[in-house]
C-alpha cells in the first residue's frame, strides 16, 4: 500500500515540477515583447555602428589630418610589437628643406587577413598615429583586397613629430 | 581497435560520436564501444582543432604570447591571459598596482560567469530542453557588452598586460557591473525554477557518471568537476592570487560526484562569483593601471610555474627560459585534458544516451584539450 501512496505522490510532485518550468516559459511567451532581444542585423546597421563602443577594435587605421598629414615616423615599433607579422613598412628616405636625409615612410601595409585585433600595436606606438576604428564589416570577394596600405598617397609626416 | 571488436564476435558495436556532432560542441571526436544500449569504452580521438599553441608561444615574446592563451578556452579567455600576465610578472617580480588587481579579478569573476552561463544553456540544450539556452545568453550578451565597452572586444579580450591591465575601467563599468549583478541575482532563481527542479531532469542526472573522490583524485580532475566529488581543489582558495585572500567566499563542494552535483556546483560557483564581484565593485582603490616595466621584458634564467582557476578547473603554464625574450619551452595545464580523461572511467557501464548528459557536465572546451 505505501508502494502505491509512494508512487502516486512521485508522480505529483513530479507534474508539479513540470508545470513550475512550465510556468515560467508561459510567462514569458505572453511578455515575450517587450523583452525581445533578437537584433535585426543587416536592419539595423545604423543604430548599430552608432552603439559601438570607442574601445571596440575592429581594424587598423592611421589617422590623417585635413592637410593629408598624418603622424608615422617609419619606427617599426608596431611591425615588432605585431605577434603574426600583420603590418610590414617600408620606408624611403625624404630630403628636408636643410639638404639633408630623413627616414620616412613610403607604404604602411596592413594586411587586415592576419590581424588579430590584439591592439598591441596601438600600445606600441609612441607617436599615436594609428589607431583602431570601429568597422567589422571585413568581407570581400578577392582575398587580396584585405592588404592595405595605411597612409593615404601623397600624405606627409606632420611637421614637429619626431 | 575495430578488428578487435570483429575479432571478439560478441555483439558488440562501435559507434562514432563527432568530430562533427551538436553534442560535443566542437570537433572531438569519441569512438565508443556499446553492447546494445551499455556503453563498454568510450575512447576520445583528439588532435582535430591542434593549433600548437605550445610551440607558436615559444616564437613570440612575453608580451605577444598572452593574446594566443585567449584561443585555447575561448569561454574563460580572460583567465587564461591572467596566468600568463602573473607568470611574466612572477619571473620578473614586477609589482601590481592594487587597481589593476581589482579590476582583474573582477573581469576574472565576470568570465567565469559568462562561462558557467553558456555551459548552463548549452547542457540543458543536449539533454533536450532548448529554453535555458536563450535564457543564458540574454544575460550572458550582458557580459559580453561590459567586456565590449571596457576591454573592446566580447570574447578574446587580450585586456592583460604584464604588469597590469591595458587600458583603465571604461567610466560606465561600475554602474554597467552593479545592474548586472542585481539583474543576475533574480534571474538565476529562474534557472532553479525552469531546471534544476525538473523532474525528467533530475532523473537524467542523478546517479549518472558517478566519479568517486579517488579517481578524481587519480585522473588529475580539477575545478568544479572534482569538487562535486568531495576534492577540495579551489585555487582561489588554496594558493590566492592577486585579491582573492581579501574577499570572504566559499568554496562549492558536494560529495556524490554524480552528474547532478556537478551541476549544482557550478550554479553555486555563479552566486558565490557575483558575491565577489559585490565585495570588490564598490572598492576599486585609485592609482596607476601598469606597474613600471622595461621595454623589452627578459625574465632571467630559470624554470617558472603559475596556476589560475578558470572556469574548468586548474591551469597551469610552466615556462623554461634561457635569460632570451622569447620562452625555451612552454607547456599548459590544461583542465580540460584531465577533466576528458575521466571520461571513459565514468561512462562504462552506463547507457548511450546518457553520455550527452556526462559530457555536458564535465565542461569539456575542445580547443582547451588540443590547444
Amino acid at each position: 500500500m505505501s508502494f502505491i501512496r509512494q508512487y502516486l505522490s512521485d508522480v505529483i510532485s513530479g507534474v508539479k515540477s513540470l508545470l513550475t518550468g512550465m510556468r515560467l516559459t508561459g510567462k514569458y511567451f505572453i511578455k515575450h515583447k517587450e523583452t525581445n532581444i533578437t537584433q535585426q542585423y543587416p536592419d539595423n546597421r545604423q543604430e548599430l555602428f552608432a552603439g559601438l563602443p570607442d574601445r571596440f577594435r575592429g581594424e587598423v587605421v592611421m589617422s590623417h589630418d585635413d592637410n593629408n598629414e598624418h603622424a608615422c615616423t617609419g619606427c617599426t615599433a608596431c611591425e615588432l610589437a605585431c605577434p603574426n607579422g600583420t603590418i610590414k613598412i617600408v620606408t624611403k628616405f625624404d630630403m628636408t628643406p636643410e639638404g639633408k636625409k630623413k627616414k620616412a615612410i613610403d607604404k604602411f601595409v596592413y594586411h587586415l587577413e592576419l590581424c588579430t585585433m590584439c591592439n598591441l600595436c596601438i600600445e606600441a606606438c609612441p607617436t599615436s598615429a594609428i589607431k583602431m576604428a570601429q568597422n567589422f564589416e571585413h568581407s570581400v570577394f578577392d582575398r587580396r583586397d584585405l592588404t592595405k596600405v595605411l597612409n593615404k598617397p601623397g600624405s606627409k609626416v606632420r611637421e614637429g613629430v619626431e | 581497435m575495430l578488428q578487435d571488436v570483429i575479432e571478439a564476435g560478441n555483439g558488440d558495436m562501435i559507434v562514432n560520436v563527432g568530430p562533427q556532432h551538436p553534442a560535443t560542441h566542437g570537433v572531438l571526436h569519441l569512438v565508443i564501444t556499446i553492447h546494445g544500449e551499455t556503453i563498454k569504452k568510450v575512447e576520445p580521438h583528439l588532435g582535430y582543432i591542434h593549433r600548437s599553441i605550445e610551440k607558436m608561444c615559444e616564437s613570440l615574446t612575453y608580451r605577444q604570447f598572452i593574446y594566443v592563451t585567449s584561443r585555447m578556452d575561448y569561454l574563460s579567455s580572460h583567465i587564461n591571459n591572467h596566468a600568463c600576465a602573473l607568470l611574466t610578472e612572477k619571473a620578473l617580480q614586477i609589482e601590481v598596482p592594487e587597481r589593476a588587481q581589482y579590476i582583474r579579478v573582477i573581469m576574472d569573476e565576470l568570465t567565469r560567469l559568462a562561462s558557467h552561463q553558456l555551459w548552463w544553456g548549452a547542457m540543458a540544450m543536449d539533454i533536450g530542453a532548448l529554453t535555458p539556452f536563450f535564457l543564458a545568453f540574454r544575460e550572458r550578451e550582458m557580459i559580453n557588452d561590459i567586456m565590449e565597452e571596457t576591454c573592446g572586444a566580447r570574447l578574446t579580450m587580450n585586456y592583460m598586460v604584464p604588469g597590469g591591465v591595458m587600458f583603465d575601467i571604461h567610466p560606465n563599468f561600475v554602474q554597467k557591473v552593479k545592474e548586472f549583478n542585481a539583474h543576475f541575482k533574480q534571474k538565476i532563481d529562474e534557472y532553479d525554477e525552469l531546471l534544476t527542479g525538473n523532474i525528467i531532469f533530475q532523473n537524467r542526472m542523478k546517479g549518472v557518471g558517478v566519479l568517486s573522490k579517488e579517481d578524481a583524485i587519480s585522473f588529475g580532475c580539477t575545478g568544479p568537476t572534482a569538487r562535486a566529488s568531495g576534492v577540495s581543489c579551489d585555487i582561489r582558495k588554496l594558493f590566492p592570487y592577486e585579491v582573492y585572500d581579501k574577499v570572504s567566499f566559499k568554496e562549492c563542494m558536494a560529495t556524490e560526484g554524480d552528474s547532478f552535483a556537478r551541476y549544482v556546483v557550478r550554479l553555486e560557483e555563479m552566486k558565490e562569483s557575483m558575491r565577489i564581484i559585490d565585495q570588490l565593485i564598490d572598492n576599486i582603490p585609485e592609482g596607476e593601471i601598469q606597474g613600471k616595466t622595461k621595454a623589452v621584458l627578459k625574465p632571467p634564467k630559470g624554470e617558472f610555474y603559475t596556476r589560475v582557476e578558470t572556469a574548468r578547473g586548474e591551469l597551469g603554464v610552466y615556462v623554461v627560459s634561457e635569460g632570451a625574450t622569447t620562452p625555451y619551452r612552454i607547456k599548459f595545464r590544461s583542465p580540460g585534458f584531465s577533466n576528458l580523461s575521466a571520461l571513459d572511467h565514468i561512462a562504462r557501464g552506463q547507457k548511450l544516451g546518457d553520455l550527452v548528459a556526462m559530457m555536458g557536465t564535465l565542461d569539456l572546451v575542445i580547443p582547451d584539450i588540443d590547444r
